[in-house]
């Protein structure tokens, strides 16, 4: 099924919204500073509303059904949020407004900021990045303003284990480091000889997602630690995977000097198909006069009688901003409207299930694909997508016959250490029926990749579109839709 | 909360994974920093937690209940009714970044018509799928035209009319080693062509603003001829409601332009999330940063649509991409999608002409107050800098004890200008708002 586009749909003279009338007298443009044509469509609004609608339906989301985009954290959006969010008092307040009449939303931030240090075990948090890569590119421009405030400017190597994501490297570059990879041991833990062999005193910092993209705790966490620390480097955790570690233990408490957080996955904000996500950065106590330029601080505490007076604070030796205003605030009261109604003991439990719920779909299917590292995970796993007695069967086939029995495929082909990767994450809120069901399927899958591997390779057979020619795409790059024939 | 299992699920499960309690799944954990009680108020339920947060925003003073004269970057308008009912289909808000074309042409579709429609009017040929916001947009330009060099040429010229805010962000994101930025400093009065004697075959990128922060619109042709003779890239970033009347970047030849989306349909929301418009030549879309979406047919000869030129990415080049973008805007696009679908090439010239001659008649009256004057006699749209006779300050702070939102107090960034003040006049500004202001200002100057 296609639907047209709203360029094709478009009728001349047609009108899907007008604003009142004019109160005041028509003043003149300088002619040359007027555009000339405005090629844009003119529908009716129910023409608008009916063309996204439609497409909307050719669409799969955590609302339809059960996607478990490893590293993604595709857990239910709770719908209270987006209420919360959408508060009159919320929405309509111009970032510039003088203080004094924010002083809820300021109040708000501050807690968010207090609640997330508490959380992760770090001093200080700000809420400006806009989502995680922003937040790793945060993070290292704060490792590279640390080393250069210390007079310590030799410091531009930055360790990056086998295993990260591809903003890791993309943001230490981007903060002007250069990189180096630290391959993965057996068992999938950072390879401490290497990296012993690479802390010298040219060592910036690491970066390190733990648990990984493997979906383990390192073992040797401490010691990879205290080898950074003893070189003089620093520690930057990406915290995609926090999701893991709620109230089961703080990146904080074991050394780590930066985190990022993704309100967008851990704290339950929606993904909004690509975003805007959150990115939230916290640092241990040496790190705090260098947090993006400004937080929220408490101005004045607060009496019996008076509430504190919430404010903005440059901080002393900050990198600066790192976009406009103070961050994405309509995903902070979703996130903080999540923390409220989870608490301690709330927050605990997610993890405790989402690692329940990850292994069990790693017991379930061990005998059908292999998993290369096949210990008791955490909030996720990674196993093959590919057998040797099924030579022309790949992970990108597996992902999309699994969207012939209604479920999002896994990522795949990251992390790249593993070959035809299959990352899953359940996250907490799925229950056991589909946990079982999506089980049953991948098991299915594994037996037809052997019987029938025809039906894997042309999948998928049930979805809108068939498989898209990628290759066509890239070579045609058409990138817009046919503007009509503009007449004026 | 939102956590299924009963207690025979969570048996059995654990049962099937070979572990006997969910402490058990935690066993390659250092024991000393396990479990810790976090100091956290108490879990409350949904309609406690709505009650309280109704109670938090309500101590905000809004712009529903003031009058709000302030821009300076993010502006207060009406935004169509049906803008949010699309926004909050589950369908679209639930996704994630289609990797899987298969089952999420909706979104494909939605960012395709959306980079059709910066396209359209922008007058560029083409745009990606977003940056964080017109901050971010303007860092990412000047990121891209140093790929663009190889990193050979290191200059970057930089508007004194660009908001204060991007030239902050540009200095977080550009590492100064070994690059130059020029411009910036000249006298807040100097007009494009103070720039042309900046220009030199180091120069990698200009970057201007249109209508600028200070609400000035210069026609940018002349500046870009002159940038083009040694190769120079040109960056407009553009306030996108105006280009329903103004002439746009791609009539001046422009390279890249960049702009702020949030006048597009998004609410102010306390700053964000808003929306990074980013859109250049069809020559530089290798360079760009940021995901792109492409035509293309499926097996069966349909059209549908894919995340295309994608060897630019993190994902795929890792340190050596073009930029570290991975989570962008995604959701802000479709609102502006459906906000340019809805009102029309009509309804967007319509906008822009009431915000355009409302502004013209709060000039007008304001500056027939003895002691307030325009700053500037360039043109412009719906923002505009005046001289006054008292502080700043002290006129926003007579206004707000009258429910006004003033404008910008300028010395919060040039402290220099005390006196100053942008003022932003929006469709949501009546005649009778106006009429108020101006009174107010007469009392406050006497
Ligand atoms: C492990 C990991 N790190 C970083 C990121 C980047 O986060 P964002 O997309 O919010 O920029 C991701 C996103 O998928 C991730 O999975």
């Amino acid at each position: 099924m296609t639907e047209p586009t709203i360029f094709e749909l478009s009728s001349s003279g047609r009108k899907g919204f007008e604003f009142p009338k004019s109160d005041v007298p028509k003043a003149e443009l300088p002619k040359n500073l007027l555009r000339e044509n405005l090629p844009i469509p003119e529908l009716s609004e129910m023409d608008v509303i009916r063309h996204f609608t439609k497409i909307s339906q050719l669409n799969y989301g955590v609302d339809i059904g059960f996607y478990p985009l490893g590293s993604c954290t595709m857990k239910y959006n709770p719908k209270i949020n987006e209420e919360t969010c959408r508060l009159p008092g919320f929405l309509y307040l111009h970032p510039l407004q003088p203080i004094a009449t924010v002083q809820g939303a300021l109040g708000l931030m501050y807690e968010l900021q207090e609640w997330l240090a508490e959380i992760s075990g770090m001093s200080a948090v700000s809420l400006q990045p806009a989502a995680g890569a922003h937040g790793e590119l945060t993070g290292g421009l704060i490792i590279h303003a640390y080393h250069q405030a210390r007079n310590d400017k030799k410091r531009t190597k930055m360790l990056i284990p086998d295993s990260a994501h591809g903003t890791n490297p993309a943001s230490s570059a981007m903060s002007g480091m250069h990189i180096v990879q630290i391959p993965s041991d057996h068992r999938g833990n950072v390879d401490l000889n290497v990296l012993k062999a690479e802390a010298d005193d040219t060592l910036a910092g690491l970066m390190l997602t733990n648990p990984n993209t493997l979906g383990l705790f390192d073992e040797h966490l401490k010691e990879i630690i205290e080898i950074v620390h003893n070189a003089g480097g620093l520690v930057y955790g990406d915290g995609a995977n926090l999701n893991a570690l709620l109230g089961i233990s703080r990146p904080g408490d074991f050394g780590t000097d930066i985190l990022h957080f993704n309100l967008h996955k851990t704290f339950s904000t929606p993904h909004g198909g690509g975003g805007p996500g959150s990115g939230p950065v916290g640092v241990a106590k040496h790190l705090v006069d260098f947090l993006p330029n400004p937080i929220v601080t408490k101005i004045e505490e607060g009496t019996n009688d008076n509430p504190p007076l919430y404010g903005f604070l440059k901080p002393a030796k900050t990198i600066g901003r790192v976009k406009s205003f103070h961050g994405h605030f309509g995903v902070i009261v979703r996130a903080f409207t999540y923390i409220m109604m989870n608490g301690d003991e709330g927050l605990r439990e997610i993890s405790e299930h989402a690692v329940l719920n990850a292994n069990y779909i790693q017991a379930r299917i061990r005998d059908s694909y292999t998993v290369p590292y096949d210990r008791i995970c955490m909030h996720e796993f990674v196993a093959e997508g590919r057998w040797q007695d099924a030579p022309e069967v790949h992970a990108l086939d597996v992902a999309k016959r699994l969207m012939d029995y209604g479920f999002h495929p896994p990522t795949n082909y990251f992390p790249l250490i593993v070959h035809e990767a299959l990352m899953i994450e359940p996250t907490e809120t799925e229950n056991k029926e589909t946990l079982d069901a999506f089980s049953d399927a991948l098991i299915k899958i594994a037996k037809e990749a052997h019987e029938n591997p025809e039906i894997l390779k042309s999948a998928p057979h049930s979805t809108p579109v068939g498989r898209l020619d990628e290759v066509r795409a890239a070579r045609d790059m058409i990138l817009t839709c046919t503007f009509p024939e503009v007449s004026e | 909360m939102y956590i299924p299992h009963t207690d025979a699920d969570r048996e059995e499960m654990l049962k099937t994974i070979g572990v006997k309690s969910l402490e058990d799944l935690f066993g390659s954990l250092p024991k000393e920093h396990l479990f810790r009680h976090l100091n956290l108020p108490p879990a409350i339920t949904e309609m406690e937690a709505f009650n309280e947060l109704k109670y938090i925003a309500s101590v905000n003073e809004t712009t529903e209940n003031l009058t709000c004269f302030l821009g300076a970057g993010a502006y207060n308008h009406y935004i169509p009714a049906a803008v949010d009912q699309i926004l909050r289909r589950g369908e679209f808000y639930t996704a994630y970044t289609p990797y899987q074309p298969e089952i999420s042409q909706g979104t494909l579709q939605a960012i395709f018509e959306y980079q059709s429609l910066i396209s359209a009017i922008t007058g560029m040929d083409v745009s990606n799928a977003s940056h964080y916001d017109g901050a971010t947009a303007v860092a990412e330009a000047v990121n891209m035209a140093y790929h663009q060099f190889r990193g050979k040429r290191k200059k970057f010229i930089l508007s004194p009319g660009l908001n204060p805010q991007y030239l902050e962000t540009v200095h977080t994101y550009i590492p100064i080693d070994g690059n130059q930025f020029l411009g910036e400093d000249l006298p807040l009065s100097s007009p494009p062509s103070a720039l042309y004697d900046l220009i030199d075959e180091e120069t990698a990128l200009i970057v201007v603003q249109y209508p600028d922060f200070f609400g000035r619109i210069y026609d940018y042709t002349q500046l870009i001829r002159k940038a083009h003779d040694t190769k120079t890239l040109v960056a407009i970033h553009v306030n996108p409601l105006s280009l329903g009347i103004l002439k746009t970047p791609g009539a001046m030849d422009a390279d890249i332009v960049t702009a702020e989306g949030q006048p597009l349909g998004i609410p102010l929301a306390f700053g964000g999330p808003y929306l990074g418009i980013f859109a250049s030549k069809k020559e530089y879309v290798r360079k760009m940063a940021g995901r792109i979406v492409g035509e293309t047919r499926d097996n069966k000869g349909n059209r549908g649509y894919v995340l295309t030129l994608s060897t630019r990415e993190q994902h795929i080049r890792r340190e050596k991409a073009t930029s570290n973008i991975c989570s962008n805007q995604g959701l802000m696009t479709l609102a502006v999608a459906v906000y340019l679908s809805l009102l029309g090439k009509q309804g967007l010239r319509q906008v822009a002409t009431l915000n355009y001659d409302k502004a013209h008649y709060a000039a007008d009256a304001i500056t027939s107050i003895p002691g307030f004057e325009l700053v500037f006699d360039t043109p412009f749209f719906n923002e505009f800098t005046i001289k006054c006779p008292v502080s700043a300050k002290k006129i926003n702070e007579y206004l707000l004890d009258n429910d006004i939102i003033g404008g910008l107090d300028l010395s919060e960034y040039y402290p220099a200008l005390k006196n100053q003040m942008l003022i932003a006049v929006t469709e949501m500004i009546s005649r009778d708002d106006i009429d108020a202001l101006v009174d107010l200002l007469s009392e406050v100057a006497k």
